[in-house]
């Protein structure tokens, strides 16, 4: 290992930072604050790129891992590391940042210093969740990736962002005391906050099982209100509908989805396991419900929080069915989902920009004088609705095939039930927005199409839509060699379990 | 074996004119848009025609046609997780031969026929690559060697189709339709992906050829898995083919350009569901249940579709239904297992009813886009060559004797005939809905071409030679498009992939053939009579008879049926009781609830509901500081902590 694969990780969390710390520090005078974070963003980004291209496939354990102790006691080390399921998703969130930023770009024009500032805490936050393998390291960032967001919803809400930031607050700051409770126990029973030794620990059964569930509990509570997964949603609606694009867009569901991978079914794959069909069942009952929701709501933010809570429960439905197809698809649709949304937002705020309202009745007959928008609208939606060949098919096929043959048969094909609903509430907002007769309102404040900026992250963008769909491999070989287990762990009778490989020094299989 | 010429070449051409005139066709000149978009059909033409001639060039005829082949192409890899290993990977055989013919051949000619066509339109470029589009999704399913590449130009076509009947988007009914198309294709695609997950479960495998040898190597695999399995392809296969009851699409599809009604929603997409039968006939062939349901899905579908078109005066829509009603004979021969007769009436069905839109194209062209028939008539004089050309399609699809359907669609009744005793019945039903083709094709032909102009408004005249060029080709397909089968040679050539033809009736097929051919003419009288001879008598039966016409007029209220028991009823859940009731009133009062208890737990607490975000900020700090009172205080206060939490 050379001496840039050591501290790369360090570099990604540390360069927005800087660039936060830049943004404050020179003066809000013309386009400062947001070309700073696009340079920051952007170099991030290019850092993030490093891992994919030094990763070494199939090499079990964490890589570019750095474990030094921080605090002696109690013993905070400052670990981090990735392995094939976080490497991609650290380079989504370095993708998403500079579109964030471009989202951004003419949408937030006051108070641009504190927006561009905390809009790069975020992404130090966000990638420190998925390096961190240190349990207070991992809560730390957690607890402040919710903070810029909470103050950026008050700031910025388009109608009622007190009350909305107050709603995102209570949701999802209450969930993590019982995380927080439940990572000290794990301490004070092993004395250690190691993600790789908690895993040993916990395996092993050196810790009573009583207890064991309730703090699995309390971290599953955590991430099921943050993906969100029915019925803990309540926030998301008022999020989408009052956040700034570049933050909703973001935030989506990736953070709470790994957590569960990582630190629920990770941790406690027995507790997950007892916890499953309960999981699977609401995510089923998330899907459906979501779409439903998504079909009759008036305002397009509020329908694309209809629409993720449906899109983020069938990833829940992936992790929750215990097939190793099943994950793969869940991390791959977790990566489809954030390159698919990001499109959307870019798009939806990019409408919302030029004819200055968020209600779909709003529009009508767009395609004319916004072809561009209108073409990738319509490729990014189809993408979304799983067409294959296109990013968003191929993970959904993967959880639903591997639900139906490796679950239950009932919650596969009700859980398909929302493919064809998806496909009606999006084309019904293409129909909308796009087509038919022109809105003389809409129409009259347009002026222009796609700017520069917006097309030099949008056909990226598309183009990799298209490559996940066709090329699926380039991704998902790696993340599978995460999940996959030993050959020797597959079989498992009753009583026993698999230990998903999320890569250790422990045995797979481990008898209670 | 190898192909002389790669076969991802056939679908790659295609694509690369969807790309070239996609990004760039706004700023190429047209003849260079032109080029494009019609060089990469011919070019596919022409490598399916060089893989059949090179590869048996030296071959005498017979020989070539009974001998076997299969070219098996593998381009990549597409998925391969975990035991799900999906290749690109091509197969070029007799039925996907015949199929690739017709798609590209057709697919050229309408091509050709839609520079005259669409001439005029401002997005001339954009049209030309969605079609190019459809032909790459097309072959693909067409080439594809397997289930999940199948599904992919399933899908692709399907786009296609949604981008092209809502080519003039701005039009509120275009748009409409675009969608609907799409959705209810969609809820066939659902019973679709139940069949793929259902096969993955029980094959392990989606390859054709691999499921076909686990077939045949255990005899004894039959009925509930097989029928469950082939019920759900059947599902998918009524969403696509317009069959009973998804088959609402088709014709409002017709919204769309003519050229696309012609390739799109008449020569070659419906027809997939068809392709996918045959192509996994071997699944079918075990299951006798789910061949009875295929067989009465498409004898019904065949009969109130031509219910529905005796009354249609949009010269477009009775085209539409008359679709719906053929593809209806080809579900059916697939329903008796002679699946080489429903590929056969697939094929010449191609001929006549591409033939049938492009002639219709070329009068609505005429007409300066009207398409009501009444205001029609006529027009034989002023436009001889469609006139004529329309007359062979006419006489091919109302089963007249010599022209191409007559052969393909008796070779689909004798083998239902001779399939017992519901066979029996389905004849009966096949050769009445015969009748009524016969007669809604001939009132079609008399009330647009014979008698005088109704409209003084219109100045026919014939069509520019690129429209009629592929008239005159399609109309000798017509006319002798079907002689293929004299003497069984194009049984013999699927035979390989499809098995041989079923017994026929022997001598009472003259018999049969005969009441056919009979009935056939009994509705060109019954035409002649209503529409020719004594015109405006039509209209007398239509009101001495209010109820029925009205309802047939209305289309049996289907479209409305379904948006009250289904549309209606869903949004309505989803607004009221999803939305108001559970996610407002339930989750939101719980979280409201818990809210409120939260705030009367205490003073302290109280300070939250101030909505001021720097308390919250005070907040925080103070959580960090307890946090790090705790990292101070470090592991005995932990030890203590848990204690306090374990009890």
């Amino acid at each position: 290992m050379n001496g840039i694969d050591q501290s790369i990780l360090t570099l990604i969390l540390l360069v927005p930072l800087a660039g936060a710390l830049l943004v404050l520090l020179v003066p809000e005078r013309g386009k400062m604050p947001q070309s700073i974070a696009l340079v920051t963003t952007l170099f991030t980004f290019l850092l993030t790129l490093h891992l994919p291209a030094h990763f070494v496939q199939g090499q079990p354990g964490f890589q570019f891992e750095i474990d030094k102790p921080w605090i002696g006691s109690p013993a905070i080390f400052y670990h981090v590391g990735v392995d094939a399921l976080s490497m991609w998703l650290v380079v989504l969130v370095g993708l998403l940042a500079p579109v964030g930023v471009v989202t951004s770009w003419k949408a937030i024009k006051t108070r641009t210093k504190v927006f561009y500032s905390l809009f790069l805490v975020q992404q130090t936050a966000m990638f420190g969740v998925f390096v961190a393998l240190d349990l207070m390291l991992y809560y730390g960032f957690w607890e402040l990736s919710l903070v810029p967001m909470a103050i950026l919803i008050a700031m910025f809400g388009r109608k009622n962002g007190a009350k909305a930031a107050m709603k995102f607050f209570l949701f999802t700051f209450i969930p993590s005391a019982p995380l927080l409770v439940a990572i000290l126990w794990l301490y004070a029973k092993t004395g250690t906050f190691s993600y790789t030794e908690l895993q040993y620990f916990i395996a092993s059964g050196a810790l009573p099982v009583g207890p064991l569930c309730w703090v699995a509990l309390a971290f599953l509570f955590a991430f099921a209100v943050k993906v969100p997964l029915f019925p803990l949603h309540g926030w998301v609606a008022d999020t989408y509908s009052e956040a700034p694009v570049a933050l909703a867009m973001v935030v989506a569901g990736k953070l709470g989805l790994y957590s569960m991978l990582r630190f629920h079914v990770g941790l406690f794959p027995v507790e997950a396991r007892q916890m499953a069909p309960l999981l699977i069942g609401l995510a089923v009952i998330g899907m459906l419900y979501g779409a439903c929701l998504a079909l009759v709501q008036r305002d397009f933010w509020r329908m694309m929080a209809y629409a993720a809570l449906s899109h983020l429960s069938l990833i829940v439905l992936g992790i929750y069915g215990f097939t190793f197809t099943g994950w793969s698809g869940a991390v791959y649709q977790i990566l489809s989902h954030g390159v698919v949304d990001a499109a959307l937002f870019l798009l939806l705020g990019v409408l919302e920009l030029k004819c200055a309202t968020t209600q779909i009745s709003g529009f009508g007959g767009l395609a004319k004088k916004l072809p561009q928008t209108a073409t990738l609208f319509v490729i990014a939606t189809l993408a979304m609705i799983g067409l294959p060949m296109l990013s968003g098919f191929v993970g959904e096929f993967l959880i639903l095939s591997s639900t139906f043959a490796g679950v239950s048969k009932g919650w596969g094909i009700a859980g398909t039930v929302s493919v064809v609903l998806g496909a009606a509430y999006m084309l019904w907002l293409v129909q909308r927005v796009f087509y038919g007769e022109e809105n003389p309102t809409a129409a009259a404040k347009v002026t222009s199409d796609l700017s520069f900026g917006e097309h030099a992250v949008l056909w990226p963008l598309a183009v990799l839509m298209l490559v996940m769909g066709l090329q699926p491999g380039l991704f998902i070989n790696t993340i599978q060699s995460g999940v996959h287990p030993p050959a020797a762990a597959v079989k498992s009778g009753p009583g026993r379990l698999i230990l998903m490989d999320m890569q250790t020094r422990m045995p797979s299989e481990v008898q209670r | 074996m190898t192909a002389i010429f790669p076969l991802w070449l056939i679908p790659a051409l295609p694509f690369a004119g969807f790309l070239l005139n996609g990004i760039l066709g706004r700023r190429l000149p047209k003849w260079l848009v032109t080029g494009i978009a019609i060089l990469a059909p011919l070019g596919s033409f022409v490598v399916v025609l060089g893989n059949m001639f090179g590869m048996f060039g030296d071959m005498p005829w017979p020989i070539f046609l009974s001998s076997d082949f299969r070219v098996v192409e593998n381009v990549g890899t597409w998925l391969n997780v975990g035991s799900l290993h999906v290749p690109f990977s091509f197969t070029l055989d007799h039925l996907s031969l015949l199929m690739l013919l017709v798609v590209t051949g057709v697919g050229f000619l309408i091509h050709l026929y839609s520079v005259g066509y669409m001439e005029h339109d401002g997005a001339y470029w954009r049209y030309f690559s969605y079609l190019n589009l459809f032909l790459f999704f097309m072959t693909v399913l067409v080439l594809s060697s397997n289930v999940l590449l199948m599904f992919v130009g399933w899908e692709g076509v399907g786009l296609a189709s949604y981008l092209l009947i809502g080519f003039w988007y701005q039009k509120q009914s275009a748009a409409d339709a675009g969608k609907k198309a799409f959705i209810v294709n969609r809820i066939g695609d659902f019973g679709f992906l139940i069949g793929i997950f259902l096969l993955i479960a029980n094959f392990g495998t989606l390859t054709f050829s691999d499921m076909a040898v686990q077939v045949s190597a255990n005899p004894a695999l039959a009925g509930g898995v097989i029928t469950t399995i082939c019920l759900c392809l059947l599902v998918g296969a009524t969403g696509k083919s317009a069959q009973l009851p998804l088959y609402v699409w088709l014709p409002d599809a017709m919204e769309g350009p003519t050229p696309v009604s012609a390739l799109i929603h008449a020569a070659t997409m419906v027809t997939a569901g068809v392709y996918m039968i045959a192509r996994t006939h071997f699944l079918f062939d075990r299951s006798p249940y789910a061949l009875s349901v295929v067989a009465i899905v498409g004898t019904l579908t065949a009969l109130f579709a031509a219910t529905m078109a005796l009354v249609q005066t949009d010269i477009k829509r009775v085209l539409a239904y008359s679709t719906v009603s053929q593809l209806g004979y080809m579900f059916l021969g697939c329903g008796v297992a002679a699946y080489s007769a429903a590929i056969f009436h697939l094929m010449t069905h191609a001929f006549f009813k591409a033939l049938l839109f492009l002639g219709a194209g070329s009068v609505i062209h005429a007409m300066a886009g009207e398409q009501d028939m009444r205001k029609m008539g006529g027009l034989r004089k002023k436009m001889p060559i469609t006139f004529w050309t329309m007359t062979a399609a006419v006489f091919a699809i109302s089963g007249i004797p010599g022209f191409s359907g007559f052969f393909s669609k008796d070779a689909i009744l004798a083998s239902a005939f001779a399939d017992g005793s519901l066979g029996k019945v389905l004849w009966f039903v096949g050769a009445v809905t015969a009748l009524l083709t016969a007669f809604y094709m001939f009132r079609l032909w008399y009330m647009t071409f014979f008698g005088s102009t109704r409209d003084e408004h219109a100045h026919p005249h014939e069509s520019p030679l690129s429209m009629t060029v592929p008239l005159a080709i399609l109309g000798v397909l017509s006319v002798c498009g079907g002689w293929v089968a004299i003497g069984g040679g194009f049984y013999r050539f699927l035979a390989p992939v499809l098995g041989p033809r079923p017994e026929e009736a022997g001598s009472m097929e003259y018999g049969l053939m005969g009441i056919a051919v009979a009935l056939a003419a009994l509705g060109w009288y019954i035409a002649h009579r209503l529409y020719h001879q004594k015109p405006g008598s039509a209209q007398a039966l239509a009101e001495a008879m209010p109820a029925t016409y009205k309802i047939l007029l209305r289309k049996y209220y289907v479209d409305e049926i379904y948006a009250v028991l289904l549309v209606k009823p869903l949004l309505m859940l989803s607004r009221f009781v999803l939305e108001w009731v559970v996610d407002f009133a339930i989750l939101g009062g719980l979280a409201w609830l818990l809210g409120g208890t939260a705030t009367l737990g205490g003073a302290i607490l109280q300070r939250w509901q101030s909505g001021n975000l720097r308390s919250y900020a005070a907040w925080l700090a103070l959580g960090a500081a307890a946090l790090l009172l705790f990292l101070i205080f470090g592991h005995a206060m932990g030890q203590n902590f848990a204690i306090a939490v374990r009890y």
